[in-house]
């Protein structure tokens, strides 16, 4: 399989649908976990990263989890195509940037990505669309065994499955929710959620992790303890103390613009409409910026049953015939399509060459506005 | 609120005194705490702040725990120096091997746990399963006992004897 091959749509983690989606986008849960018998990579020599990366490409593209697994090798790829696969959520950051022998196995769907060698041997990860947890939990678990019959991993009974931070011993298991909070930032009330996160002892980042918090209103909230508390009980209190009291938070502010502040509420989405639609040149970061905006309408309007003025002209639109997204109207989807396909990455693989950034930014503008024409 | 001193203006300046374990307040304004000698530093730099705060963090010694036998591990050679440089660790057996040193750090990455409670795997030899059932119930038991759940703790109670 190519990247080629899944460029040109998004992946069904953000496809906009699922539980609770018109606030939480995706859940993801990832886990950490070591092979025994080797040292952590940070003190490996790249013969050593060459053949755990053997072992687990050779695991991880046999098992059988009801999809195509490819494998793709991080270390020889051009920059364009690790920047694809950060920012489709595919591996992190870290895995792009460092350095010797590693890869990552990637099921067709999505759904299950498995970096090896970024910074413990193995890191699973499975994504699902809107609050889904307990089938995420379920699904990484019966993966994690599956590779476990193969390989020994570092266990402590003590300590729980061994890595190379402390910070992620015991059950190595990170469990995050992204979520879009519009709203909260609107009536100037982030910082209540990020007390709040805070209380609960959560970590906060932005779209891509570290350093980009500001970016489009979506925030990814995580687990910071790992050890002393079960996999289980980790997802439980999302599901049920941490996720409801956020995303009260932002219905309480969605309601509050829709009582007292309209104007507030309909100059947002206003003034990202008539940008989207006639800008000619447009930075990915006022397009996510802009295109949030025209997500909290049209999620006000499905699950609020909003209706004014801005939010009226909104659902007005219709797209182009030729796009090949074919719900009708504007939909989440489509939004979330453009927010994704107009990413630096994607927008330069699926033109076919690298871009500059002027150039970039009038390709993503003509998408948007071709995207986003008035009806007739 | 109102000057403490002139009854007049309102209190901008509100000073804490804790002398031989008494506290004392006083809520003045700026006039008289002019007149009085105290002097009311408005603009302190950003970077006096944050140099106090970082040096009221502690430091990574204060969270590092007693020396261990060795400075250096056998299997890795990997030293705590690195730690402090890289965040990680050089190899699985550096948890024993500075256990220590390790374990203040630990216990504070994981909100005062220092054992593992939760997915052990299938293929590990039968008494380290064991062991870690063990330690998984017997903290399901101070949980129970915390929450007053003295059924749940009987059960646990029962389900530990069974297994010792």
């Amino acid at each position: 399989m190519k990247l080629s091959d899944i460029s040109n749509d998004i992946n069904d983690w953000f496809s906009g649908a699922g539980p609770l989606a018109d606030i939480v986008v995706s859940s993801r849960i990832r886990l950490a976990r070591n092979l025994a018998g080797y040292k952590f990579l940070n003190s490996c020599s790249d013969e050593e990263k060459s053949k755990i990366l053997e072992t687990l490409k050779g695991v991880l593209t046999s098992l059988d989890l009801g999809d195509d697994v490819f494998y793709f090798s991080v270390d020889d790829a051009p920059t364009l195509s690790r920047n694809f696969l950060v920012e489709r959520h595919l591996i992190s950051r870290h895995h792009a940037m460092a350095e010797g022998p590693r890869g990552v196995v990637i099921a067709r769907r999505e759904f299950f990505t498995a970096m090896v060698n970024e910074e413990d041997h193995l890191r699973l990860q499975v994504l699902k669309a809107g609050c889904q947890l307990p089938a995420c939990l379920e699904q990484i678990d019966r993966i994690d065994t599956m590779i476990e019959k193969h390989v020994d991993y570092a266990f402590s009974p003590r300590l729980g499955y061994l890595t190379a931070c402390p910070t992620n011993l015991g059950t190595g298991i990170r469990v995050s929710v992204m979520l879009h909070m519009p709203a909260l930032k609107m009536t100037d009330q982030i910082d209540k959620f990020l007390a709040a996160a805070k209380d609960m002892n959560l970590a906060v980042r932005g779209l891509f992790g570290e350093g980009s918090e500001a970016t489009s209103d979506l925030y990814q909230i995580s687990n910071q303890v790992t050890l002393g508390v079960s996999e289980r009980d980790i997802v439980s209190e999302f599901e049920k103390v941490i996720i409801p009291e956020i995303v009260d938070y932002e219905k309480a502010a969605r309601t509050q613009l829709l009582d007292n502040q309209v104007d507030i509420l309909d100059d947002k989405i206003s003034r990202a409409m008539a940008l989207l639609q006639n800008a000619h040149l447009i930075s990915s970061q006022e397009a996510l910026f802009l295109l949030s905006h025209l997500r909290l309408g049209l999620n006000m309007r499905e699950h609020m049953q909003a209706s004014t003025p801005a939010i009226e002209r909104l659902c007005a639109l219709k797209q182009q015939e030729s796009t090949p997204d074919t719900d009708a109207g504007l939909s989440i989807r489509t939004i979330n399509r453009l927010f994704m396909l107009t990413l630096p990455a994607h927008l330069q693989l699926n033109h076919g060459r690298s871009l500059g950034a002027t150039d970039r930014d009038a390709l993503r503008a003509k998408i948007i506005r071709e995207a986003l024409h008035r009806s007739s | 609120m109102q000057c403490q001193i002139c009854n007049k203006r309102t209190a901008t300046i509100h000073l804490t005194e804790i002398s031989e374990g008494v506290r004392s307040e006083m809520h003045i304004c700026e006039q008289c705490a002019t007149e009085q000698g105290i002097a009311a530093q408005s603009q302190i730099s950003i970077n006096d702040l944050l140099s106090n705060l970082l040096a009221s963090q502690p430091s990574d010694d204060e969270l590092l725990g007693a020396p261990d036998e060795v400075s250096s591990c056998p299997h890795c050679g990997f030293t705590l120096d690195r730690l402090r440089k890289d965040g990680t660790l050089g190899c699985p057996h550096d948890y024993e091997t500075f256990q220590n040193s390790l374990l203040p750090l630990i216990e504070r990455a994981h909100n005062g746990s220092s054992v593992h409670c939760g997915k052990v795997p299938t293929k590990i030899p039968k008494e380290t399963k064991k062991l870690a059932e063990l330690t998984r119930l017997r903290q399901d038991l101070e949980r129970a006992i915390h929450n007053e759940d003295y059924e749940r703790a009987a059960e646990l109670r029962d389900a530990i004897k069974q297994l010792d």
